[in-house]
């Protein structure tokens, strides 16, 4: 067999694009000031940060002043949660539970330093109720965390009307955009949004770089102490080439994210209805239309997550899991668990996500061999029903 | 992080299947935890001629399910009561260190089968 590789795994993260990476090259060994510096060096690095700040202000309708790059996402979501609660008064935190482990394990760490904090249930499809958001919200509460979309089963949460709910509370709002930006649209003041935390290796920029939204007026802590950069909020010399290809990637992103959603929707729901009309036993997870475009989230019954994953990757297609063998630990992903799968449905889900590389080829190629996969792992399974079985076999 | 040994063991697993009227069989694990193994062993004159397995579980439950197949056929119940966990991760080239109660659910499942025969034949 010689096949090129299927990638579909670009949730976990994305290829940097080829004007990207020639975005940032010069910035290594040409341009390569110090943005602290007073010469012109470092005035055109300062320059370039600014720009590259500019533009992902304006892919999220933001000032570009209230603009803060950081390490990546999980710094991002690390320090909204963490810088304003070390500041705001109140000791009550309101999330669900089905956020990213960046802001689940922040927020039990503040548990252990005495905070409260609610994790909202969600339904069938990993949706978060706003009217819970509401109820849940007390006199303590001193923020309400609720990612975009959800990096598992793509469910795309209600933050507009969560964002008025906490606004009209006067309780500031943090989401974890980190799979939202550059996949669907969103605009910090139509959410009413006043902290958002990006990735820019989701939208296919560097690792190591990302930001985080904080609204004129929202105070928190600074992340590091130190120098004056980032106004004096994160420390440490600017990680000058990736926020210059962050700035180049989600501009480009931005413009193109119509004409990427309809075409990733329309290869995502052929491979749903493909697959549920050549599979038995199989469950879409995540909500049908309220989903993130390239994102494709399946339960396939008896089988488990890793041998299907790595079945998948004998025959060169790169996807993800849920389940514990994947997580490293006994439990499968706290997100499946949250919409109410028993476990051992849960340990065999299969999560394929596409981008700018994928082809209706590559689709055509999965939904010709998936079945072919399970079938193999069901006949192995001691789970599986024998009625199922050929009996002349 | 899997050998070639364990990948060989996962893509061409061999006994996969049952034994009808196997002299022995035992079942392991569960499925909250995602593995089980089915174990069935065939006994003729104190020497297992066949065994088969099924397993619900990751690529090293697997391996190791069908590697202890491999390495009970042959052998008499008494030296296959000795098989330990070790032993089949070692045929394998090891394990990585998550993956090691995968190895232990192998020797307990053919443990299980060859108490079940012990008890049929007791």
């Amino acid at each position: 067999m010689n096949h090129k590789m299927i990638y579909l795994d670009n949730a976990a993260t994305t290829a940097v694009r080829p004007e990207v990476l020639s975005a940032m090259l010069p910035w290594f060994t040409e341009h390569y000031g110090n943005p602290s510096s007073i010469h012109r060096a470092g005035r055109d690095a300062k320059i370039a940060v600014e720009n590259a700040r500019k533009q992902v202000a304006a892919a999220i309708g933001a000032q570009p002043q209230e603009i803060y790059f950081t390490g990546g996402g999980s710094e991002s979501d690390n320090w909204a949660i963490r810088g304003l609660a070390d500041v705001k008064k109140g000791k009550h935190i309101i999330t669900s539970a089905v956020e990213h482990h960046a802001v689940l394990h922040t927020c039990e760490y503040l548990e252990k330093k005495g905070y409260r904090v609610t994790y909202l249930p969600v339904d069938e499809f990993g949706r978060v109720n706003p009217q819970d958001v509401k109820n849940a919200i007390d006199d303590d509460t001193l923020l309400v965390s609720i990612m975009a979309a959800n990096n598992e089963i793509g469910t795309v949460e209600p933050i507009a009307e969560i964002g008025a709910i906490a606004k009209a509370a006067g309780i500031p709002f943090h989401t974890d955009a980190v799979q939202a930006v550059g996949a669907i649209p969103i605009d910090v003041n139509a959410l009413n949004v006043d902290m958002l935390s990006m990735s820019a290796h989701k939208f296919n920029g560097p690792k190591g770089v990302g930001a985080l939204y904080i609204r004129k007026g929202v105070r928190i802590s600074p992340f590091i102490f130190g120098g004056a950069q980032e106004r004096n909020m994160r420390a440490g010399t600017e990680n000058l080439a990736s926020i210059v290809g962050m700035g180049k990637a989600i501009e480009i992103a931005a413009a193109e994210l119509g004409e990427h959603a309809k075409r990733f929707s329309a290869m995502r729901d052929r491979l749903i209805a493909g697959v549920q009309k050549t599979i038995p036993d199989v469950r879409l997870n995540g909500h049908p239309t309220d989903r993130l475009p390239n994102n494709f989230n399946m339960c396939f019954r008896y089988i488990e997550g890793e041998s299907l994953l790595m079945r998948l990757d004998l025959i060169g297609v790169e996807g993800s899991s849920g389940s514990a063998c994947t997580s490293g630990s006994l439990d499968p992903s706290h997100v499946l668990l949250a919409i109410g799968l028993p476990h051992e449905i849960a340990h065999g889900s299969l999560r394929l996500t596409l981008g700018l590389d994928t082809t209706e080829e590559d689709i055509d190629f999965v939904q010709e061999e998936l079945p072919k996969i399970v079938q193999t792992l069901r006949d192995m399974s001691p789970l599986y029903p024998r009625c199922n079985v050929k009996e002349n076999a | 992080m899997y050998t070639e040994k364990v990948m060989d063991h996962f893509e061409n697993p061999r006994n996969v299947g049952e034994i009808e009227n196997a002299s022995g069989s035992g079942t392991v694990g569960n499925a909250k935890c995602g593995d089980i193994m089915k174990m069935d062993i065939k006994v003729e004159n104190g020497v297992i001629t066949d065994a088969k397995f099924k397993t619900f579980g990751c690529c090293a439950a697997v391996a190791t399910s069908s590697m202890a197949t491999e390495m009970i056929k042959g052998k008499t119940v008494e030296e296959a009561l000795a098989l330990t966990n070790k032993q089949v991760m070692d045929e394998l080239g090891g394990l990585p260190p998550v993956k090691i109660h995968c190895s232990v659910l192998a020797e307990e499942s053919i443990r299980a089968a060859l108490e079940d025969y012990r008890r049929k034949n007791a």
